[in-house]
């Protein structure tokens, strides 16, 4: 296609404008890939290039360094006790010594099982005390993948201590040729409230983050790669490599229990539309209660709104649950209707495959219009009321003023919000969950086809099923997780590079 | 003149139907959005009947609900359990998101950017996928089932630093000239961040505390994994949903589901109205500033 040039392009009509457009999009999408494919590997030539630079670094030190720094290299902190500094030289010398000691006590232990993930399993083994057979445990898979990963995280960080302390060397040095001060212990505390605060601040959450967050993942991420499950639970019956098996399985759907491949299908092209349909349905409608409640000559305005950001008070649990019950078979909803005599049969308002669909959307509707209507009624004020004046007299009506000034200026400020709360809907488990659970939804294919799924279940509800499940089917919630980021991460990726950035954080300050 | 008069007369017929309308919307809408509400309400005073019944206004009203929710069930423990992690996940959770969005939004050092990317990468993977391998270590240590409520405290709480972007929207906003001035007098950092900013920061610190204390009341997910179904260590919403798992324990549960669904509505309820105003501001100012 063609780039145009502004005046060809002004000169266009409007659908054409609009198809030109969508055009230039969709041929920028292979530059676009090669972009992303050249700024990896730029990183990974930076990466490389950081890591000889490191390297260079670490040798011309113990080349053009005293014997202070050299034995440093060996006994951490030996630089730092002999030139004064006895607070850091003690903390890097006790790592040291805490890194050894683990090392030798348990890591190795670990680390050498972490190939198998474990090779001796339960067995019975011949006692001499009580002259019979007993059962001895074997190894623990689990454990064996846990401390193995902590122990490579402890390596890393002890490399990354290590290089520390060289470089502190270096420095130190090079401070006192010039003959300035070294920086005492005292200055290192006080520094830590001040131009060092950023640390102190952090040192907290970010443990949090690495420990509670992190790890697990890079955990879910190994097990994925495992036959990890209910039957290979580690220590009655160990788990072990299996490559690329589990994916294969979700993919291909070459499953031992049914066609995964098609139930994975179904799931995310439902979790698709759900979150496309939740988000947009929401986003408008609560847009145009903001904007009838703000139309001016509309009294009462602080009791519609006030009614409406109650119900987000009510804990969604509470609302979720009863209105399921309200819907159920033998619910209120199909009471009524029976004794009016609209319907005979109770209407199987959560059985049903498509009808269970339509009605979480309703439902969604329902608890999240709310929310909506009060982020937009704030977006609402703030535009200029100038602008409708002045377009008022220019002879715009209504419709005109809230194709041409409402909703672009709603779309260019909530851009961002758009996609988090489609990213938010991907992963709501609670809608659906509370709606539809203990309700079984009909659909055959979906039964047989394995993984024990229904056609309201979302992504992350099934990972939520077949991890409580009797099976605890470990390895498939990884991959699904894994399957969760790769989506999310698609529709973020394009969706930052097609939106204009709204955002810029040093706007203010 | 009559000509004008008559078109300004259409005007205000058409403003009047189009008002008439929007009225009319407007009371449907709040009937649809109250009415769920209300049944809960006055099934809770239904005396007759513990079971569901095809209508809604008791026949016979009383407290014997509310009376034996107190004391012949579980639910004490349970409001107790999610009163307690609501109140240490609030304080601790306050802290976390006001140390990272701070020094995310004031300070500037080396790797700040790649630190807010890989917070946005991990933020992509769905929490719930750490659970696994947490509750196996959690129980590890005993902090699951009966004890769920000091596991849940650090579930919510850990992590809770990548939750910064509201709050560092926040910041972003108050003008950095006020913390050079103050430098310049020779406060420290630490100084800035108490004698300057934190004055400043009511609203923000307000609706971090609320949304905190909300949070585990409504989670139902990770509360249900931990507990694992042990009543000592629920949460409400875990403990009233399995009282209508079945439809037997529908049939015996289903007035006292409804009352204790009104007793944690209304405190929560109440809190909210109350702190609605800085509720309002943080989610429209998250929402401005993406």
């Amino acid at each position: 296609m063609r780039k145009l040039t502004d005046l060809e392009y002004l000169a266009l009509n409007r659908p054409r404008k609009i198809l030109y457009r969508i055009g230039l999009f969709f041929c920028g999408i292979p530059a676009w890939f090669l972009r992303l494919i050249l700024a990896i590997w730029g990183y990974i030539k930076r990466f490389g290039l950081a890591i000889k630079n490191e390297v260079l670094d670490i040798i011309n030190t113990f080349r053009n360094g005293s014997w202070k720094t050299r034995v440093s290299y060996f006994i951490m902190g030996f630089g730092n006790v002999s030139r004064g500094q006895i607070m850091r030289g003690l903390l890097f010398f006790f790592f040291e010594a805490l890194f050894i000691f683990y090392m030798v006590a348990f890591g190795g232990h670990w680390l050498a099982k972490f190939g198998t993930l474990g090779d001796v399993a339960p067995h019975d083994e011949y006692s001499a005390v009580y002259d019979a057979y007993i059962r001895v445990n074997g190894d623990d898979s689990f454990k064996v993948l846990l401390y193995g990963l902590l122990t490579i995280f402890f390596i890393i960080a002890f490399i990354y201590t290590w290089r520390l302390n060289v470089k502190q060397n270096r420095i130190a040095e090079e401070i006192l040729s010039t003959g300035k001060k070294l920086k005492s212990g005292k200055d290192d505390v006080k520094s830590l409230i001040d131009d060092k605060f950023h640390k102190t601040l952090l040192a907290l959450p970010l443990s949090g983050i690495i420990i509670f967050t992190v790890m697990p993942i890079i955990f879910m991420i190994l097990v994925a790669f495992t036959n990890y499950d209910g039957a290979h639970d580690g220590y009655s019956n160990l788990f072990t490599w299996v490559g690329g098996a589990n994916f294969n399985e979700l993919i291909s759907g070459a499953s031992s229990n049914g066609n995964l491949s098609y139930t994975f299908g179904e799931i995310l092209s439902w979790t698709l539309m759900w979150a496309f349909f939740a988000t947009f349905t929401n986003y408008f409608l609560g847009m145009f209660v903001a904007i009838m409640i703000n139309k001016r000559g509309i009294r009462l305005k602080k009791v519609w709104r006030g009614i409406l950001v109650l119900t987000i008070a009510i804990p969604q649990f509470v609302s979720l649950l009863y209105v399921s019950r309200l819907f159920a078979s033998n619910g209120i909803v199909n009471s009524l209707l029976m004794n009016w005599g609209w319907v005979s049969q109770p209407i199987q308002f959560w059985k049903d495959p498509t009808l269970s669909r339509i009605m979480v959307i309703l439902v969604n509707i329902w608890v999240g219009i709310p929310y909506l209507m009060l982020i937009a009624t704030g977006i609402l004020m703030n535009i200029p009321q100038d602008l409708y004046e002045s377009s008022k007299i220019d002879g715009a009506n209504t419709f005109k003023q809230y194709t041409k000034i409402t909703l672009p200026y709603m779309l260019f400020v909530t851009g961002p919000y758009l996609l988090t709360s489609f990213i938010a809907n991907i992963n709501n488990f609670n809608v659906i969950y509370l709606l539809t659970w203990g309700q079984a939804v009909d659909n055959p294919a979906l039964t047989t086809s394995g993984g024990n799924a229904t056609s309201v279940d979302l992504l992350i509800t099934w990972l939520f099923k077949i991890t409580t499940g009797a099976t605890s089917n470990y390895k498939l919630a990884a991959v699904i997780g894994i399957m969760i980021f790769v989506v999310v991460a698609i529709i973020s990726l394009v969706v930052y590079n097609v939106i204009p950035s709204t955002r810029n954080e040093e706007d203010y300050q | 003149m009559m000509r004008s008069n008559a078109h300004h007369m259409g005007m205000r017929t058409k403003t009047k139907i189009s008002n008439t309308i929007i009225y009319i919307v407007l009371v449907i809408m709040m009937l649809i959005w109250l009415i769920p509400f209300v049944c809960i309400l006055l099934e809770s005073f239904r005396i007759e009947s513990t079971g569901k019944v095809g209508y809604v206004i008791p026949k016979v009203w009383g407290f014997d609900n509310y009376i034996s929710l107190w004391t012949k069930t579980d639910f004490p423990t349970w409001y107790l359990n999610t009163l307690i992690i609501g109140l240490v996940v609030a304080v601790v959770q306050m802290a976390f998101v006001l140390c990272t969005s701070y020094t995310l939004s004031r300070m500037r050092f080396k790797g700040r950017k790649g630190l807010m990317n890989f917070i946005l990468v991990l933020g992509m993977f769905p929490g719930f996928i750490t659970m696994i391998v947490l509750y196996k270590v959690l129980s590890g240590v005993g902090l699951t089932n009966e004890n769920a409520i000091f596991g849940l405290m650090l579930v919510f709480t850990a992590s809770s630093g990548m939750g910064y972007y509201v709050s560092k929207g926040f910041f972003d906003t108050i003008p950095k000239s006020l913390d050079e001035a103050a430098r310049v007098d020779g406060a420290t950092r630490l100084q800035v961040l108490t004698k300057v900013t934190l004055p400043m920061s009511k609203p923000i610190v307000i609706y971090t505390i609320l949304t905190a204390f909300m949070a585990p009341w409504g989670d139902f997910m990770f509360a249900r994994y931990i507990s694992h179904l042990t009543s000592k260590g629920m949460t409400v919403a875990v403990g009233l949903q399995s009282w209508l798992n079945t439809e037997l324990m529908t049939n015996a549960y289903y007035t006292r589901f409804c009352a204790g669904g009104v007793m944690v509505a209304i405190p929560i309820t109440l809190l909210f109205m109350f702190l609605q105003k800085y509720y309002v501001e943080g989610v429209t100012g998250g929402a401005v500033k993406g």
